[in-house]
């Protein structure tokens, strides 16, 4: 935790108190201390029985705390009570076991959905829908000496034959099942995925590496054309951090490791990585490295790529890694880069060396009200170009804004009444701020502690500029606890005839206004041709900023009642809106990846060589298509 | 309701629309009254409150223009300062100053004059209402076809009295030039831009980033005239595409999510102008456009102008239309501020919709039994009008067959049949009697007017008398060209299945583009639609039972020789007018053209042709026809234009037009002329 010996006035106990507070979100229930485990590896034996390992957040039998066919953990979720209140259950998060009296007349009101109208999910897997694993003897038998743990079991596969992907929840939900792994398998360490790798090819098998399970680029679906044994190489049971280098301020990483056990081991020795995505509960460190991530926080330690100082992958050809630890090489095209962002086709990730800081003294969270997104986007805009970007600013449009509304709790002690708030400010000071027009922005502090204030000044100063006001702390807060929630409202909308999803892109910072514009008009143009009955929710917000451009993030959901192909439907208004994306110069894809989902976008996104080169690498490294996702390309 | 009625376009009930006359409310209630009502339409949801001096800042003020400035610095060695100071002027020549104070006097003048001129001013409010919304969603840009100066503030004054955002219309600089009235115009929301920009880069910057902000922000509705000028034949112009171009770019580039065009037909039973339409075209210069000209004008005023239709289209979204036509991709690399080549994909696209545009103006235009009149007149020899006259019942007989023609050909035609109580016939002799400046009824037989001259000395020399019969004959070509659009399809492949003589389709299909491509200038046709105007042209024909189409022939039936004939014959006069310029171009010995010159030997030619009795069409000596045929050469790359000559000259490939002419008159078979390698004999 955050110590300081300088004084103890009352904002620092705050400061701690924030500390508490956001690790708090992120922490699971476990009881104890949990220490930085040995570093040699020791296979565990097969033994399907996993006891949960001390201060590990995945057990091997994922399904014992996560949903099968929905986000997160079992014990949370959102519903309706008996009194159609909304309550988010569970112990885990600060709004869980709180009721939010906004919620459904949010919900209601802006799908047009109804508590009448259910529509639930199969209550469990039926094994009878999976088919029958296509085994490779040869290659089990192998495998079975090695005495790497492995399954077959149906609910094993069928886990990790899928990300988070709108179309893949909603078949899990009917209980429908594709093409899934024939077996899992739980490498310990480095060693055991050379193991793997060997016999894979020595027998040809195909291997998917799996991570946290969090995509959302169809980049875990088994290709229904493959028919050798599709291996799933669970990396979940690598999670150790090996060793922390306090000289470099480097640690050296198991790559299997979920972003919330990394931040909290580090924090233990009084570090951190500063690397938060929004799923990173769940999602994992070489899930990161594949699929080029990004952190929420990236403004003040950077995105993967600038994280990442070494790292080690097994590939058909044999381990892939530099030979020092220098903080830049020229020696070439940076071989890193083709292992980040490679989406599991070139092989595993299994370690990684990357950048760690000490934990911040001083943690604070801001907000700002803009009249209008454009003046939002304006400020953001010259935030950017003063290079005065706190850790983390994000603009939220209108129907976001209202959004984060309706999931106020009911109790309040935490969360001031904004609104209410608001309400007093317009009839007095800020008349004029239409409340359908208005915008807001969250923001994250971090460092020492007189920075902080200083750069709070700053930043505020410069939205003032732009018509902005600050909006509090307690904002700001429940604009960053709604990443982790939001997810949760998905399995929420699902059981109302709601189906939606988030997408996002960069873009240029003349372009922002326009793309943002654009897409959600498109989304709503487009739900409209093709028959959706109600207006849909087509909103965006600005979540990183560059110095030439910016990522946003959109969010569209529609109530599909009336529709025979909901999916169908839903499909092709996420294409329509990619097309505008990339006609109004954004990009394929900020930090989500390709996957199979954009892979048809690759090649005028990359250009006709580009795609030789990346082709070439692949025919190289895994001519026999070893690790055969078929991601990318 | 005694002010509605409907608009029979083609048969059957279900196409029939409802026209509101908007002048009898104004006769029935104060003009003051109108011209004070309150007004507070409902603008573009995306629009920010933006003063004129606001928008006139941003435009300067605007990377693009910034940029160019540096660049028109550079290159003119004069300082930026300069530069910037012109471009400043440039705007303020150019802009529009709109106020509702001064909406507000038009407004009461002019609900003073129409009611004045017109019985009444119809106008369909399904495509008001349409309108009205459209506005809310999106930039709207109003299109109306340009037929008289009447056009210019009647879309205005309808918006106002419908309480519809004022639009920013695009004027000529001639108008702002006039004594307060240019002042009035400005106030009303005229912006003016110049004729001859040729190649004032700086001119083109201001322009088009003026245009281009007022679409982008959505301020006001913009208004222009994608036929660039007034028609002085009332027949549809070739498009102009500069302005098209900087009203679709800010869609192409992603500015705005999308555009609605609104065409909008206005249609005249009788224009103002029509007897200076037909000296202009005689050669008699234009009258500078001026606030005493005007005045003097006002004995027009005195005279009844029949009833006025306003057409309001269906809106149509730019996004919709150019879709799978662009690839908005190409402005990813490339800031968007800065001047860009339009490339061929856009060029085409735009132009496609350009002319797209005009069609469906031509479709929205309502026509009476006048324009059917005048095709059948000028299809009568021209010393039967002038000399013993057609006989009237001849001439309605004829036009109750053509209206049924038509019908079947899908006009709108405005043809009141007032409960059954007003017979045909009485339509057709107010008609003609609203027409008396044209022709004139007289013992059961139709005359045409001539100019009375003031009482002269001297006997009227022949080619005097020539001109004078032209300038009425030219007058009622106009009116038949209101109706061209109906027929010109089938009557190419009338054309086609006479000079050919044959049935086989591919082969008339061939017949039917080459007419195409030779009168692309003259009728407005969908760059690239030619196999879908001859499938038109051929289910037209065969749907009035004047041809059988079968996979490979089309054959002429019985019944069908009427029509056919009258078709060909509509045709006639412009295919005569076109093969004597051909042959004059030919013949001549003269290699390099100079413009004028060109245009006073070919009305000299004509003149004597016609004396002579060897040319039966006055159509020849309209100097539009010898334009168009210039531009239509120079577009079949048979007539270059000289890159040095200031005063427009010309090089001819005589081999090329001999060519054309010969496939005209059948005598060898047509080639797809686009492809002729220039083959120089």
């Amino acid at each position: 935790m955050a110590s300081n010996s300088s004084g103890s006035s009352d904002r620092q106990r705050v400061a701690q108190q924030r500390l508490r507070i956001i690790t708090g979100h992120l922490q699971g229930r476990e009881d104890g201390d949990s220490t930085i485990i040995a570093a040699e590896c020791k296979a565990e034996g097969s033994q399907t029985d996993v006891s949960r390992e001390e201060g590990k957040t995945v057990p091997r039998r994922r399904q014992e705390i996560m949903k099968w066919n929905g986000w997160g953990y079992s014990d949370t979720k959102f519903l309706f009570n008996k009194k159609g209140q909304a309550e988010f259950t569970g112990k885990r998060y600060r709004l869980s076991g709180m009721i939010i009296p906004a919620l459904k007349e949010w919900f209601e009101g802006t799908f047009g959905a109804s508590m009448q109208h259910k529509s639930p999910a199969a209550p469990v897997l039926n094994s009878g829908a999976v088919q029958p694993p296509t085994l490779n003897e040869a290659f089990l038998e192998e495998l079975k000496s090695t005495g790497i743990p492995f399954s077959h079991d149906a609910e094993d596969r069928v886990f990790r034959a899928h990300g988070h992907c709108l179309h893949e929840i909603f078949a899990l939900r009917e209980g429908k099942v594709g093409r899934v792994p024939d077996m899992v398998v739980w490498p310990n360490c480095h060693d055991d995925v050379v193991k793997i790798v060997e016999l894979a090819c020595k027998h040809d098998v195909c291997l998917i590496p799996y991570g946290g399970g969090t995509s959302v680029s169809s980049g875990l679906e088994c290709p229904p054309e493959e028919t050798r044994c599709i291996v799933s190489v669970d990396t979940s049971q690598m999670n150790r951090i090996l060793w922390i280098d306090e000289k470099n301020l480097t640690a050296h990483v198991e790559a299997g490791i979920v972003g919330q056990d990394l931040e909290r081991l580090l924090n233990e020795s009084g570090y951190c990585t500063g690397h938060e995505p929004d799923s990173m509960e769940f999602s994992s460190l070489g899930g990161w490295v594949a699929t080029r991530a990004s952190g929420m926080k990236k403004n003040i330690y950077g995105n993967i790529e600038d994280l990442v100082v070494h790292v080690k992958m097994v590939t058909p050809q044999g381990v892939i890694e530099k030979s020092c630890r220098g903080p830049r090489m020229s020696t070439g095209p940076d071989i890193h880069h083709f292992i980040m962002g490679s989406e599991g086709t070139l092989g595993v990730v299994t370690e990684v060396t990357m950048k760690i800081r000490p934990m911040p003294e001083y943690q604070k969270y801001g907000s700002v009200v803009f009249p209008n997104f454009e003046q939002g986007v304006a400020c953001l805009r010259e935030v950017a170009k003063q290079r005065c970007a706190p850790a983390s600013i994000r603009l939220m449009d209108n129907e976001q804004f209202k959004f984060g509304h309706a999931l106020k709790p009911q109790v309040s002690s935490m969360f001031t009444s904004f609104l209410d708030g608001l309400k007093k400010f317009y009839i007095t000071k800020f008349k004029g701020f239409d409340p359908d027009r208005l915008c807001v922005a969250t923001l994250l502090f971090e460092g020492g502690r007189e920075k902080v204030l200083q750069h709070e000044k700053q930043v505020y100063d410069i939205a003032a500029k732009f018509g902005g006001l600050a909006a509090g702390e307690d904002n700001g807060q429940r604009g960053y606890m709604l990443t982790f929630v939001i997810a949760y409202l998905r399995d929420l909308g699902m059981e109302y005839y709601v189906i939606g999803e988030s997408f996002e892109t960069s873009v240029p910072w003349d372009r922002v206004l326009d793309i943002c514009r654009n897409v959600k008009a498109r989304v709503i143009g487009e739900c409209k041709n093709k028959g959706v009955q109600f207006q849909p929710l087509s909103t965006c917000r600005v979540t990183q900023t560059y110095d030439t451009g910016a990522c946003v993030y959109f969010y569209f959901a529609f109530n599909y009642r009336g529709l025979s192909d909901p999916v169908h439907v839903y499909e092709q208004v996420e294409r329509a809106a990619r097309e505008e994306i990339l006609a109004n110069g954004g990009s394929l894809s900020h930090h989500h990846g390709v996957g199979k989902l954009r892979k048809e976008w690759m090649r005028e996104t990359i250009s006709n060589v580009g795609m030789g080169m990346l082709q070439s690498v692949k025919d190289y490294v895994d001519p026999k298509n070893i690790f055969g996702n078929r991601n990318l390309l | 309701m005694s002010n509605t009625y409907r608009v029979s376009c083609g048969a059957g009930l279900e196409n029939e629309e409802e026209f509101v006359d908007i002048l009898e409310e104004r006769r029935r209630s104060s003009d003051l009254g109108h011209a004070l009502r309150t007004f507070s339409p409902h603008p573009y949801k995306g629009a920010e409150s933006c003063s004129n001096a606001d928008l006139n800042k941003a435009v300067l003020e605007s990377q693009y223009l910034r940029y160019m400035a540096k660049e028109i610095a550079a290159e003119t060695g004069s300082s930026l300062e300069e530069v910037r100071e012109e471009a400043c002027g440039i705007l303020e020549e150019m802009s529009q100053n709109l106020q509702l104070k001064c909406i507000r006097l038009l407004g009461f003048t002019m609900t003073k004059v129409l009611k004045r001129l017109y019985s009444s001013i119809f106008v369909n409010m399904e495509g008001l209402n349409m309108l009205q919304q459209s506005i809310e969603e999106h930039p709207v840009i109003l299109m109306p076809n340009h037929r008289s100066y009447m056009d210019f503030l009647i879309i205005s004054y309808i918006m106002f009295t419908y309480d519809i955002p004022m639009p920013f219309i695009a004027a000529g600089i001639p108008l702002a030039g006039m004594k307060l009235v240019g002042e009035l115009l400005r106030r009303s929301g005229a912006f003016f831009i110049r004729r001859a920009i040729g190649s004032d880069k700086l001119y083109w910057a201001v322009l088009s980033e003026y245009v281009r902000t007022i679409v982008k922000t959505g301020i006001a509705p913009l208004e222009f005239y994608v036929e660039g000028l007034r028609s002085r034949t009332l027949k549809s112009v070739m498009p102009k595409l500069g302005m098209m171009h900087m009203v679709m770019e800010p869609f192409f580039k992603g500015e705005v999510y999308d555009i609605t065009l609104i065409p909008i037909s206005i249609s005249y039973d009788r224009v103002l102008e029509e007897s200076l339409l037909a000296q202009e075209l005689l050669g008699i210069p234009k009258l500078k456009e001026s606030t005493t000209g005007l005045l003097k004008a006002s004995k027009v005023l005195q005279e009844d102008y029949g009833s006025m239709h306003v057409n309001f289209g269906r809106p149509m979204s730019v996004r919709h239309l150019c879709e799978g036509k662009i690839n908005r991709c190409q402005y990813n690399l490339v800031p968007r501020d800065l001047p860009q080549k339009p490339s061929a994909e856009v060029q085409a696209c735009v132009s496609w919709l350009a002319h797209l545009m005009v069609r469906v103006q031509e479709e929205g235009s309502v026509m009476g039994p006048w324009a059917l009149m005048a095709c059948l007149l000028l299809q009568a020899p021209t010393r039967v009008l002038t000399e013993e006259g057609l006989p009237w019942q001849e001439l309605t007989d004829k036009t109750l067959w053509l209206r049924k023609l038509a019908l079947d050909f899908g006009a709108r035609l405005n043809w009141p049949s007032g409960q059954g109580q007003a017979p045909d016939t009485d339509v057709m002799s107010s008609t003609v009697a609203l027409h008396g400046s044209v022709v004139n009824r007289k013992a059961g037989r139709v005359f045409l007017v001539q100019e009375e001259e003031p009482a002269r000395n001297r006997p009227i020399s022949p080619e005097e008398e020539m001109i004078s019969t032209a300038a009425a004959v030219l007058m009622l070509a106009s009116y038949r060209n209101m109706s061209l659009h109906i027929f010109v399809r089938p009557a190419l492949l009338a054309t086609a299945l006479h000079i050919t003589k044959t049935t086989q389709k591919d082969e008339l299909l061939a017949f039917f583009c080459f007419l195409r491509d030779v009168f692309s200038n003259e009728f407005i046709f969908i760059p690239g639609n030619s196999s879908q105007d001859f499938e038109e042209a051929c289910s037209l024909l065969k749907k009035c039972g004047a041809v059988h189409v079968s996979e490979q022939e089309v054959t002429v039936s019985d019944a069908g020789l009427e029509v056919l004939s009258f078709l060909q014959a509509l045709l006639q006069p412009f295919i005569d007018s076109y093969q004597v310029i051909f042959r004059y171009l030919c013949e001549n010995e003269v290699h390099v053209h100079a413009e004028k010159q060109f245009l006073t030997a070919v009305r000299n030619l004509a003149t004597e042709l016609i004396l002579s009795g060897e040319l039966h069409t006055y159509e020849a000596l309209s100097s539009d026809t010898h334009k168009n045929v210039l531009s239509a050469l120079q577009r079949l790359d048979t007539v270059t234009k000289l890159r040095a000559s200031e005063q427009n000259e010309y090089t001819v490939n005589k081999a090329a037009v001999r060519r054309i002419d010969d496939i005209l008159s059948g005598k060898i078979p047509p080639q797809m002329l686009h492809t002729t390698p220039e083959a120089k004999l």
